[in-house]
């Protein structure tokens, strides 16, 4: 196949699945092809200490800023119930070898699995547990710390440390329910640095920190509801006040399946915002791959039965020398050319955008095999590597039909065996739909394989902790000072009269309870602290940085004051302003250099016969706004802080209204 | 019952099961006060309280259930897990040699035990083979389940049977020998057979693990790996503990039996070599030597098995102001051998004089060992240790505690005579006693000095 024929099957196999962008998507795409999608939530908690052991919560380190390195290998071993996980054997295979570094001031023996876990933080489960009962989950009796095994090395014991705390719970969404499977309390796993070849390093700083999972049911039917849920419960969490924010506090897991497709998981999404578009470009892949397994099916019944036909590539080969081929050899790379019978037209088959079946291969050689990419070519390149008449030539090798399609594949000698074997087993998986598995996303919304999908063979009871009875009198207790329902404040938000474009920043920054206290305490009107907080507080918050010893503290401080001195609030954004970069200035010199001085209505308006002679010598267009406006932006700056300015408007307006 | 279909229940929770006719492992939905779940019932550990039931729900996790919630429950289904290790069979072949490997109990290969919440291990070679493939790359295995008891339930009796099985071995011609040992009094078992088993032509290696097998990142496999190596080929026939060498999975080490000791409740490098270095490193590439002497292979199959132990000896921990009633009431529970573990050089107050000198007068053997673990037993240096030498205590130079009660054991397990017993105490097997404590016999450095910062961080630990 030559370029142009390649690039054209792209664009033909991208319009035959009906593949449409997100913008001109409508709920009846996704009922077409079946969307289906649920969330599992990742929410750190705020908490002193971590979850096993009594080390801080929160302090991080860079890469290099270690005292020591432990090596571990991670090998599978038997579930409770007596079976290996298909996930635990592809992990074996790959032989990795993870290196921690540890830094002492956040990390103990326990983090490296050389000292048994420490009773659970107690903080952090009755902070998991509030967050259990705000979604309407089934409390356990008694919490058993159950072991999930990770083979990918990022939990130095090879396992997590996770316990159910509640079953069947529900969020209430604009149009529908959304049911929860199940909230868990787990520790954090470690932070990944660098993965190349067979050795993947991590550090240890985030490891054993609190987590909550929120897990729903895969009730989602569209990228917009499915990004809904997430925000709903992101607010859930955050309500309490008692969760942390900021870059990877809280992550996403999104499972994604098309109809007659499988269970994909999208993994560690941090932003919510790339949610619509992974979910969407998930959901079409897998279409993708339903109409390759079609094409397939058409060729060879069987697909168990396909097999590949391999060949070494040498430097005898001198036609095939081409570049990355010739690199690998000098660098004493093994180079094999494959047949892969059948699979014309299905290499450059589309699968999301900018992406080809072909890239499925890719990424698995360099997860299972451990190749660094790039690691293969092939005949369908958008962009070849070799001419049609060089891969003639190796298509004529295999004396190849029509029908075929070739590659070559190259890496360290001792991968190549695990090389084909992964090209071989993700062919024979096309031919059967889609191969459930968790992906790694990107910022454009695509996806790349990152791992096999674990089953739930992996869980094993910790047999270093004791179960946690959770009686009733503590959950009573708990249940007694929640903060309120999330749909409860949207419809509060909507009486009060705040913007609607308002919400999202109010309710992320768990801010309504603050509105309400300001209000409540000072006697300001609620839509006013609102819109305050959402537009002047923000705008501010996004153009400046804050001042270290910054909180909302000096928010309500300044609210005080503004009441004991009985000015008005409308001086509350210029003083927010400066307090923003200087907390600790006194009001006074704040309101020096604003300029301020204290005037009353009459005061304000004494000069206006002036001005109003002054406007007429200068006016450029008619119009009573035009005067109101001319005169309001004379007295505006000496009114801010002293009176309401439509009230002082509307006196302008009134004074204007008996001159003439 | 032919079977118990409530395992680990009890009290309350088990009126609640027996009153609903839900058995465990019956996939059961509960109706409760706190909501419905729905899952299987799993045994319950024997020392849990009898106030919940373990209910495994569909995701895979377990989570219990307050019996005073329920208010009712159903059983919809049934469904036994069978837990069992992948049995294959050992691929036996002609040109590798063939180790025995003697199982004590311990953690080398191991299961989930419901009624305890334990891990029970699984041993048979096929079973080894399971968890473990590599082992059939390096040796033949065959196996032999002596007892099943956890390490701290290893003692004379235990002892004896070993080293009489070991010898049974060697005669009959194997190429060496593994012992799976749980970690906590391996190295006491291993002073044990140093003793018990003399000459041998082949390596005995005592291996165990830290964690158990059923955690992806146990040290069990590699510690039998490098076991299996210097059991099968190395060249060192000696006792040996082998245990990894630092916490990372790189190397182990293969430590003399009588001058190891766990030093760790719970690292994997736990096991050091004391006032000395180890006998050498191993990976599953090879061994590298440390030291220069040691007892080489050889073809004969010429072993000494001194199968004898005394239960009438013991050893005390000296604390200050000890009475001299602790001394007393030892001697007159008959003990015939004490072993002291004093302070500093090898000291006691001078309130323990008296009933040194009657434990002596009685016939009772006195030793001298040191708290400080490092070091030799000086009692010349003050006058108090002139004294108790005078009362009859025998200093054990550099003799580690543990090692000393072994050998006096083993040594009175053969003789009642005082000076036999003294001879045979003071002259070492195999190096309990060394002349002189290499430089780099005691190196246990202290973390926040610069330069050892610097060689934690360079080197794994
Ligand atoms: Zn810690």
């Amino acid at each position: 196949m030559n370029k142009i024929e390649a690039k054209k099957n792209y664009s033909v196999t991208m319009k035959s699945i009906g593949y449409v962008d997100i913008k001109k998507a409508t709920s009846d795409d996704y009922k077409r092809i079946g969307f289906k999608s649920g969330l599992e939530v990742h929410q750190q908690l705020k908490t002193k200490g971590k979850l096993f052991c009594r080390c801080p919560a929160g302090i991080y380190h860079d890469h290099d800023d270690y005292n020591a390195e432990v090596i571990r290998h991670m090998r599978p071993t038997l579930s409770e119930l007596g079976e290996y996980d298909g996930t635990a054997l592809m992990e074996f295979k790959t032989k990795k070898e993870i290196v921690y570094r540890i830094n002492n001031e956040n990390a103990c023996t326990y983090e490296v699995d050389d000292t048994p876990p420490f009773p659970i933080d107690k903080e952090a489960l009755g902070i998991a547990l509030e967050i259990s009962l705000l979604s309407k989950l089934n409390i356990v009796g008694e919490v058993h710390i159950t072991r999930k095994q990770y083979l990918d090395g990022s939990i130095p014991t090879g396992f997590q440390r996770t316990a159910i705390l509640g079953v069947e719970g529900e969020i209430e969404l604009k149009n529908k329910k959304v049911r929860l499977i199940q909230l868990s309390i787990e520790e954090d796993s470690c932070r990944e640095i660098s993965d190349i070849g067979h050795t993947r390093v991590f550090k240890t700083d985030r490891l054993g920190m609190p987590l909550i999972e929120t897990v729903t049911y895969p009730d989602m039917e569209t990228p917009w509801e499915l990004a809904e849920a997430a925000e709903y419960i992101r607010f859930l969490n955050r309500s309490t006040g008692k969760v942390r924010t900021g870059i990877g506090a809280g992550r996403e897991d999104v499972n994604v399946s098309c109809e007659g497709g499988s269970r994909v998981e999208i993994k560690g999404v941090a932003h919510n915002s790339w949610i619509p578009k992974l979910s969407h470009n998930e959901a079409f892949r897998q279409y993708a791959l339903l109409k390759i397994r079609t094409i397939l099916k058409e060729r060879l019944k069987n697909g168990s039965r396909w097999k590949s036909k391999t060949r070494e590539i040498t430097f005898t080969d001198i036609p095939l020398l081409f570049k990355p081929v010739k690199e690998s050899l000098d660098n004493g790379y093994k180079v094999i050319a494959m047949n892969l019978p059948l699979l014309n037209g299905i290499m450059s088959h589309f699968t999301q955008p900018g992406h080809l079946f072909a890239d499925e291969l890719t990424n698995r050689l360099k997860v299972i095999a451990c190749i660094e990419k790039p690691n293969m070519t092939h005949s369908e390149e958008l962009d070849p590597s070799l001419s049609a008449k060089e891969w003639n030539m190796i298509a004529e090798l295999f004396t190849a039909s029509v029908n075929d399609a070739q590659m070559i594949l190259w890496g360290p000698a001792d991968d190549i065996p695990t090389a084909i074997e992964t090209i071989e087993e993700r062919i024979i998986m096309a031919f059967a739909g889609v191969p459930p598995e968790t992906r790694k996303s990107f910022e454009d919304g695509t996806t790349i394989f990152e791992r096999v999908l674990p089953g739930s063979d992996r869980m094993y009871p910790d047999t270093d902790s004791l179960p946690i009875p959770l009686d009733n009198k503590y959950i009573n207790k708990l249940g007694e000072n929640l903060p309120v329902l999330i749909s409860a404040r949207f419809a509060q938000l909507k009486k009060w009269g705040i913007p609607g474009d308002s919400f999202k920043y109010l309710l992320s920054k768990n801010m309504i309870p603050l509105i309400e206290e300001l209000s409540a305490k000072n006697r300001f009107d609620l839509k006013f602290i609102g819109t305050f907080l959402a537009q002047t507080f923000k705008n501010i918050e996004g153009k400046k940085k804050a001042h270290k010893d910054f909180s909302y503290n000096i928010i309500r401080k300044l609210f005080t004051y503004i009441r004991e001195e009985d000015l008005d609030p409308n001086i509350a954004g210029p003083m927010i302003k400066i307090l923003y970069e200087h907390p600790k200035m006194r009001y006074e010199s704040i309101l020096t250099t604003l300029n301020f001085k204290r005037k009353s209505m009459d005061d304000l308006l004494a000069p206006l016969d002036f001005l109003y002679k002054k406007f007429l010598d200068i006016k450029l267009s008619n119009g009573k706004d035009v005067e109101v406006n001319w005169l309001m932006g004379q007295v505006r700056r000496q009114a801010i802080g002293n009176v309401d300015l439509a009230l002082l408007s509307k006196q302008i307006e009134q004074k204007i209204i008996t001159k003439k | 019952m032919s079977e118990d279909i409530f395992q680990g229940y009890k009290g309350a929770a088990l009126e609640i099961l027996k009153k609903y006719n839900v058995r465990v492992w019956g996939q059961t939905i509960i109706d409760t006060t706190r909501g419905i779940f729905t899952g299987t019932v799993l045994p319950r550990a024997e020392n849990d309280d009898d106030l919940h039931i373990v209910l495994k729900i569909e995701t895979g996790y377990n989570i219990g259930i307050d019996v005073a919630t329920i208010t009712s429950m159903k059983e919809t289904g049934y469904q036994k897990a069978n837990y069992k290790i992948p049995e294959k069979e050992f691929p036996y072949s002609d040109d590798k040699p063939t180790v025995k490997l003697f199982g004590t109990g311990g953690t080398i290969a191991s299961r989930l035990d419901y009624r305890t919440g334990a891990v029970i291990p699984a041993f048979s070679p096929g079973e080894l083979y399971g968890a473990v493939p590599e082992l059939a790359d390096v040796c033949n295995i065959d196996t032999e389940k002596l007892f099943a008891v956890f390490s701290e339930n290893m003692g004379p009796k235990q002892y004896i049977t070993l080293a009489k099985a070991i010898g049974h071995e060697i005669e009959n011609g194997i190429d060496g020998i593994m012992i799976g040992h749980g970690t906590d009094t391996l190295h006491h078992t291993a002073a044990a057979l140093s003793f018990m088993v003399q000459d041998s032509p082949v390596p005995i290696i005592l291996v165990g693990s830290q964690r158990s097998s059923d955690r992806p990142s146990s040290d069990a496999a590699l510690n039998l790996i490098h076991a299996s190596y210097a059991a099968a080929h190395g060249d060192i026939a000696e006792t040996l503990v082998c245990m990894f060498g630092p916490t990372s999975d790189e190397y182990g080490f293969l430590h003399r039996g009588t001058r190891v000791r766990k030093m760790h409740s719970s690292y994997r490098s736990t096991f050091r070599s004391i006032g000395d270095t180890p006998v050498a490193t191993v990976t599953k590439n090879g061994i590298i030597h440390i030291k220069k002497e040691y007892n080489h292979r050889r073809k004969d199959k010429n072993v000494k098995i001194f199968p004898y132990f005394s239960e009438k000896v013991t050893m005390i921990y000296y604390y200050p102001n000890m009475k001299p009633e602790i001394i007393d009431s030892l001697v007159d529970l008959g003990y015939k051998g004490i072993i002291i573990i004093g302070t500093g050089l090898g000291h006691v107050n001078k309130e323990l004089y008296p009933a040194l000198q009657r434990a002596t007068d009685k016939g009772v053997q006195l030793f001298m060992t040191l708290q400080t673990i490092w070091g030799y037993v000086h009692m010349f240096v003050y006058e108090t240790g002139r004294d108790m030498i005078a009362l009859g205590v025998t200093p054990l130079a550099n003799m580690l505690p543990e090692v000393a009660w072994v050998k006096l054991g083993w040594a009175m397990g053969q003789t009642d005579d005082p000076e036999e017993i003294k001879r045979i105490m003071l002259t070492p097997v195999n190096s309990e006693i060394t002349e002189r404590e290499p430089y780099n016999g005691y190196l246990v450095y202290q973390g926040g000095v610069p330069e050892i910062e610097g060689f934690v961080r360079k080197f794994h630990k």
